[in-house]
C-alpha cells in the first residue's frame, strides 16, 4: 500500500509544473495546456483522499471537474480561433488592447 | 511490485509534464500532455478508481486532446519562434519564479508530509456502479446541472469560433 503523501506530493509536483508552465510561456495553447495539467495534479488529489478515507465523493468532484475542464476547454479553443484570426498571433503579450 | 509502478508511472506523468513546457511547437506538447494524462490514469487504477481512470482517457485524451490537435492543425502555425518566448523580462521572471516555486514545492511538502495516514478498514472501489448509485442519488442536481453548463458552453463555442463577430 502507497501512502497518502506519496500522491499528495506528486500532486503538488505536477501542480507546480503547471503553473510555472502558466506563468512562463506566453504561447496561449500552452496556457490552456497548462491549466489542464493544473487540473490533473488536483483530480489526483481527490481520488487519492478519495480512496484514503473510503468515501466515493472525491471521486464524484473528479467527475464533475472534468465536465468543467471539457467546457473550459471547448470555449478556450473557441476563443484562441477568434483570437488568432484578429491577431494573427498566439502570444499573449500581443493582445493589449485594453492596455494603452 | 506497487510502488515499483507507482513510481514508474508517477516518473512518466512529471517527465511527461514537464515535456509539455519544453516543447517548441504546441502539437508536440498536447501529444506530451497525452503521455501525462495516461499516467495519469494508471494512477487512477493504482488507487482503485477504475471508472475515473477509463473516463479520464475517454474523456481527456479521447476528446478534450483531440480537440486541442484540431485547432493547432486548424490554424496551422508555425514553430515558435525562439526570440518570442526568450525576452529579457521573461529570463528575469524564470529566474525569480523557478526558485519561489521549488520554494512553495517545500512547503507544501513539508505540510503534506505530516498528513495522518490513518488507513481506513473500508475498501472502497470507484466502479461504475458505485460511482453511477451516488451520481444518480446523492449528486442529482449538480448532475444535470452540468448537462446546462455544457450546453451554454456549446453555445458559446459556436458563437465564439464564428467568422463574422
Amino acid at each position: 500500500m502507497i501512502p497518502l503523501h506519496w500522491y499528495l506530493i506528486l500532486a503538488a509536483v505536477l501542480f507546480l509544473i503547471g503553473v510555472l508552465g502558466f506563468f512562463l510561456k506566453r504561447n496561449i495553447i500552452t496556457l490552456l495546456l497548462s491549466v489542464e495539467i493544473m487540473l490533473n495534479a488536483v483530480n489526483l488529489t481527490f481520488v487519492a483522499f478519495s480512496s484514503q478515507h473510503g468515501l466515493i465523493s472525491g471521486q464524484i468532484f473528479v467527475f464533475f471537474v472534468l465536465v468543467v475542464a471539457a467546457a473550459e476547454a471547448a470555449v478556450g479553443l473557441a476563443l484562441v480561433i477568434a483570437m488568432f484570426r484578429n491577431r494573427e498571433s498566439l502570444n499573449v503579450d500581443r493582445s493589449n488592447l485594453l492596455k494603452w | 511490485m506497487i510502488q515499483i509502478l507507482f513510481f514508474l508511472f508517477a516518473a512518466l506523468a512529471v517527465g511527461a509534464a514537464i515535456n509539455v513546457l519544453a516543447q517548441k511547437h504546441v502539437l508536440y506538447s498536447s501529444l506530451a500532455l497525452i503521455v501525462m494524462l495516461t499516467a495519469v490514469s494508471a494512477l487512477f487504477i493504482l488507487l482503485q478508481a477504475e471508472f475515473l481512470a477509463v473516463i479520464n482517457v475517454i474523456v481527456y485524451a479521447g476528446a478534450i486532446m483531440v480537440l486541442f490537435v484540431f485547432v493547432i492543425m486548424l490554424l496551422n502555425l508555425p514553430a515558435d519562434p525562439a526570440g518570442e518566448d526568450g525576452s529579457d523580462r521573461l529570463r528575469w521572471l524564470k529566474l525569480i519564479g523557478i526558485p519561489l516555486g521549488i520554494f512553495l514545492l517545500l512547503m507544501v511538502g513539508a505540510t503534506v508530509w505530516n498528513v495522518s495516514n490513518s488507513t481506513n478498514a473500508t475498501q472502497m472501489t470507484g466502479t461504475a456502479q458505485a460511482i453511477g448509485q451516488s451520481l444518480f442519488t446523492d449528486y442529482l442536481l449538480p448532475f444535470e446541472l452540468t448537462s446546462l453548463l455544457i450546453l451554454i458552453a456549446l453555445m458559446g463555442a459556436v458563437v465564439f469560433a464564428k467568422k463574422d463577430l
